[in-house]
């Protein structure tokens, strides 16, 4: 099988877990990492395997079944955006204090620039503070042949590997040429049985071992070849990652700086050292947050050489570019094209015919009426409803923070507190908000806004769907005080009355507005006429 | 040989499609692609662009350098001019003159039309109009890769064999009319590059 593919870095990532002999994808949609599962969903190979690759309700529910694989012997890719890992994160830091058995990959899709997130946090600070090694591809071949070598490195060190995306690698295609397929693991289980219950005691005792294991980490980081010291002048850049990119394009005829290419980590020490005494200034590129650079300096910067986004020669917010790498470098600007005067921004909106829009049309007229009312939002398609022209919501935080928001406002005095929240954002991390509220009878209206899927990532099945008001009840919502309504013009005046009689309920209430996301149903109706 | 191209428009447009026939094409000939695209929030009809970069060398960067581009590629002339720092001196503008209004404050669509027309190489078709007087109202972006076709460096049989594989799965009939608004587009396109003196 060597035959070539365009492919997108996540689909690379994808293909190479296959042909590493993964037995399950579990992951929850998030741009830019939704593509890794899809394509495994999609793929022959996977399915002629019988590779599990159903979504999961939230990425935390992905790790720990992820872990479960692993425990027995299997290998299990994890993916998520970068926020999911705060998600994540009670289980992947403790998966690296239990260990692994059978490979365990972790990729996290950061996003830079937030094209489509709340913040650029940098998932390689994680793998640092559970102590895992970590892996950032510069290119999609580096990419596929990196995945197998995470999960060899996962099974000899019996530790979770951080696999590290940013949005430019995550959704960009280039050519890939595969390696030939491995098979999945059998089941076979680890012989400690003691490190997979983190009492105190042994939770002590693997403490110590991950500690002791850093040094061999380093040693591998300090032989891999993804770790690459091409010496050059005193001039010296240190590259991670797609940053490695961005300075090459700026040489086009050879780079003559020093160069340490980084996509593996911890950090090897010996080319930094070397580089130190080889070099007067050392730029370091790196696309999110300073993480590199902020080692190297640290808070007394006692060298006076490192460069990057802390010392200013970078922009400290945003994505690496071509351009602001060249500006760094000090290489000469090019001539450009002034900006037309006749371009204006053109910000994203909710669909026409979407149901959101009824909605949030509906919640102005009624909230008006109010002096006080407030609307916290979630993450979703209907945090659109920000903007013109709606502009309904107070607050878009976290994944079902609209629930618990609204508790915590209500509780302290205000009314109405009104939250909206998806479909699938309630069953990935609003439920356990709900609950709260009904065990002290908050004075909150809760509007689940289901349009049956989990729309913005592109319509993937969502974890609720058919169990919303099963779940409310269960939860303690009483029965007459979860309403469905369809959000349809027709429907107004009905719509109006339920909001109205359930902000007036002084206690927990759940209105279900339900219509399928148009563009799924646009999708469906093709599917049907061909 | 390089070519550097940004694909813009508004999201649903079908950059994508063209994006992907003249990457097929570019693959066909032996030639290093690379592609990054907009998925995610920004899709909700809001502004999108990919940028595609083809080249007989290695390419590192999958995002094109401010001034490099060698040809900007829009399904609607506002989007065809929000890349202008990106196109290199020499570079081709190759756009849909009917606008997609679907924000109040859309610039008066005259005046920009106009700016267009009064920059060096460009190339203006109503994809909009021929596609429909042809009874191919979705073809839409076949047209403009026709027209685009004409500047590209690739030959056109190359991509008419990349539209004909993009649609294969649809049957014969469906790949007939996206062949044919190809080369409707090539045609008017390739009337204006004779007429701008600037034929490749």
């Amino acid at each position: 099988m060597n035959e070539k593919l365009l492919i997108l870095g996540d689909q690379a990532v994808a293909l190479g877990a296959l042909h590493a002999g993964i037995s399950g994808v579990y992951a929850y949609p998030g741009t830019p990492s939704t593509e890794i599962t899809e394509y495994i969903q999609q793929s022959p190979l996977a399915r002629e395997r019988g590779v599990y690759s159903d979504w999961c309700t939230n990425e935390k529910t992905a790790m720990e079944a992820a872990l479960g694989a692993s425990f027995i012997g299997k290998r299990a890719l994890v993916c998520m955006k970068h926020v999911g890992m705060n998600v994540a994160a009670d289980a992947f830091v403790n998966a690296a204090m239990t260990g692994t058995h059978g490979g365990l990959v972790v990729l996290a899709a950061d996003d830079p620039s937030m094209h489509s997130s709340q913040n650029e946090q940098d998932s390689r600070f994680y793998g640092k503070f559970a102590m895992v090694p970590i892996f950032e591809p510069s290119s999609q071949q580096e990419a596929y042949d990196m995945v197998r070598e995470a999960f060899d490195l996962s099974e000899a060190v019996k530790l979770p590997v951080l696999m590290r995306l940013t949005t430019r690698m995550a959704h960009s295609r280039a050519v890939v040429t595969p390696a030939p397929s491995r098979e999945p693991n059998g089941i076979s289980f680890s012989e400690d049985r003691s490190r997979w219950v983190l009492l105190p005691v042994n939770a002590r005792r693997r403490y110590s071992e991950v500690i002791a294991l850093q040094d061999e980490l380093r040693k591998r980081s300090a032989a891999s070849t993804h770790n690459r010291y091409q010496p050059g002048n005193r001039q010296g850049v240190i590259a991670c990652g797609i940053a490695y990119n961005y300075l090459m394009e700026n040489y086009p005829n050879g780079c003559d700086r020093t160069v340490l290419k980084v996509s593996q980590y911890p950090l090897p020490v010996e080319p930094l050292r070397q580089m130190m005494a080889d070099c007067d200034e050392i730029l370091v590129l790196e696309d999110g947050q300073p993480f590199v650079e902020d080692q190297l300096r640290g808070l007394l910067d006692d060298t006076g050489k490192i460069r990057g986004r802390m010392s200013g020669q970078l922009p400290r917010t945003g994505e690496l570019t071509p351009d602001n790498v060249r500006a760094a470098l000090g290489l000469p600007g090019i001539a450009l094209n002034e900006p037309s005067e006749y371009v204006v921004p053109r910000p994203p909106a909710l669909c026409a015919g979407c149901g959101h829009r009824d909605v949030y049309t509906m919640l102005n007229e009624v909230a008006k009426e109010y002096e006080n009312s407030k609307i916290f939002s979630d993450i979703g398609c209907y945090t659109l409803g920000a903007l013109p022209p709606f502009r309904a919501i107070d607050s878009c935080v976290d994944m079902g923070a609209s629930i618990t928001m609204a508790k915590g406002a209500a509780d302290g005095g205000l009314f109405p507190a009104i939250a909206v929240i998806g479909d699938s954002t309630f069953t990935h991390s609003g439920i356990t908000g709900l609950l709260d509220a009904v065990n002290s009878k908050a004075n909150i209206t809760v509007v689940i806004s289901d349009n049956l899927t989990t729309a913005m990532t592109g319509g993937q099945d969502s974890a609720g769907t058919g169990k919303l008001e099963a779940i409310c009840w269960g939860v303690g919502v009483e029965r007459e005080h979860v309403r469905v309504v369809v959000p349809m013009a027709k429907n107004y005046d009905e719509i109006r009355r339920v909001l109205r009689e359930e902000i007036e309920y002084p206690g927990v209430s759940v209105i279900i507005p339900r219509r399928e996301c148009i563009q799924t149903l646009k999708r469906n109706l093709k599917k049907q006429r061909s | 040989m390089k070519r550097d191209i940004i694909l813009s428009g508004v999201g649903g447009q079908g950059i994508l499609s063209i994006a992907a026939i003249i990457g097929e094409a570019a693959l066909r000939k032996g030639l290093y692609v690379k592609q990054a695209e907009v998925h995610g929030m920004s899709q909700r009809g809001g502004d999108v662009q990919s940028n595609l970069r083809l080249s007989s060398e290695p390419i590192h960067s999958d995002l094109i350098p401010r001034g490099g581009t060698d040809a900007i590629i829009a399904m609607e002339p506002m989007e065809a001019l929000r890349y202008l720092p990106y196109l290199s001196p020499e570079g081709w503008m190759v756009t849909n003159s009917t606008p997609f209004i679907n924000i109040p404050n859309y610039p008066d669509t005259e005046q920009l039309l106009k700016t267009l027309k009064e920059r060096p190489r460009v190339i203006l078709v109503d994809a909009d109009a021929l596609a429909k007087d042809h009874g191919m109202p979705r073809a839409v972006n076949m047209v403009l890769l026709g027209a685009a076709s004409a500047i590209l460096g690739l030959d056109a049989s190359l991509l008419e064999e990349a539209v004909a594989g993009l649609f294969a799965s649809k049957g014969t009939e469906v790949v007939e009319m996206n062949v044919q608004a190809f080369r409707l587009g090539r045609e008017a396109a390739t009337q204006q590059v004779k007429g701008a003196g600037h034929a490749e």
